[in-house]
């Protein structure tokens, strides 16, 4: 008797489940991300709080660096292309 | 003695260690980031301004990583009401 009985081979809920909480997951890992690269962009001697232009920092760094990202994706993508077409 | 195994205790399990490896990677984060800003030149013991530093270094940490969190979701809400 397996011990999983209580388990079917497709059970939905808990794929469905896995699925969300590897997407949590995944969010988690980038906001470390982000705060590891921003940290040293922003961060000048820790004080007693964040003042408004290191918060507007750190705040800018997240877009900028999703707008790099996005920027770099179209433009490899053009890369590629120009590379398949010219190689004809 | 049969072991069944319950669905809600997999699903709490998988929670929890999901929770644990993010304290473990947000502590190991704090930690790299805080001793260098706040120990620049090792002695012998950490000295009282040594210290203070790593406690205000922790707090503003956590005030970034929240601050990053927050801007992160606004983003992902603004592209996901692009599509």
């Amino acid at each position: 008797m397996s011990d999983f009985e209580n388990l079917s081979g497709n059970d939905k809920e808990l794929q469905e489940f896995l699925m969300i909480e590897k997407q949590k997951a995944q969010v988690n890992a980038q906001i470390h991300e982000f705060n590891e690269i921003c940290w040293e962009k922003c961060i000048g001697k820790p004080s007693t709080k964040l003042d408004h232009a290191t918060e507007t920092c750190l705040s800018n760094c997240v877009d900028r660096f999703i707008d790099t990202s996005l920027l770099i994706t179209q433009r490899f993508a053009q890369m590629l292309q120009k590379q398949s077409s010219g190689g004809m | 003695m049969a072991h069944t195994v319950d669905k809600g205790e997999i699903m709490d399990q998988v929670k929890q260690q999901i929770a644990v490896a993010n304290a473990q990677e947000l502590l190991t984060q704090m930690t790299t980031k805080c001793f260098k800003k706040c120990i620049n030149k090792p002695g012998t013991s950490l000295d009282a301004s040594e210290q203070k530093c790593v406690s205000l270094c922790m707090d503003r940490f956590m005030d970034s990583w929240n601050l990053i969190s927050r801007t992160y979701g606004q983003r992902l809400q603004r592209e996901q009401s692009k599509m």
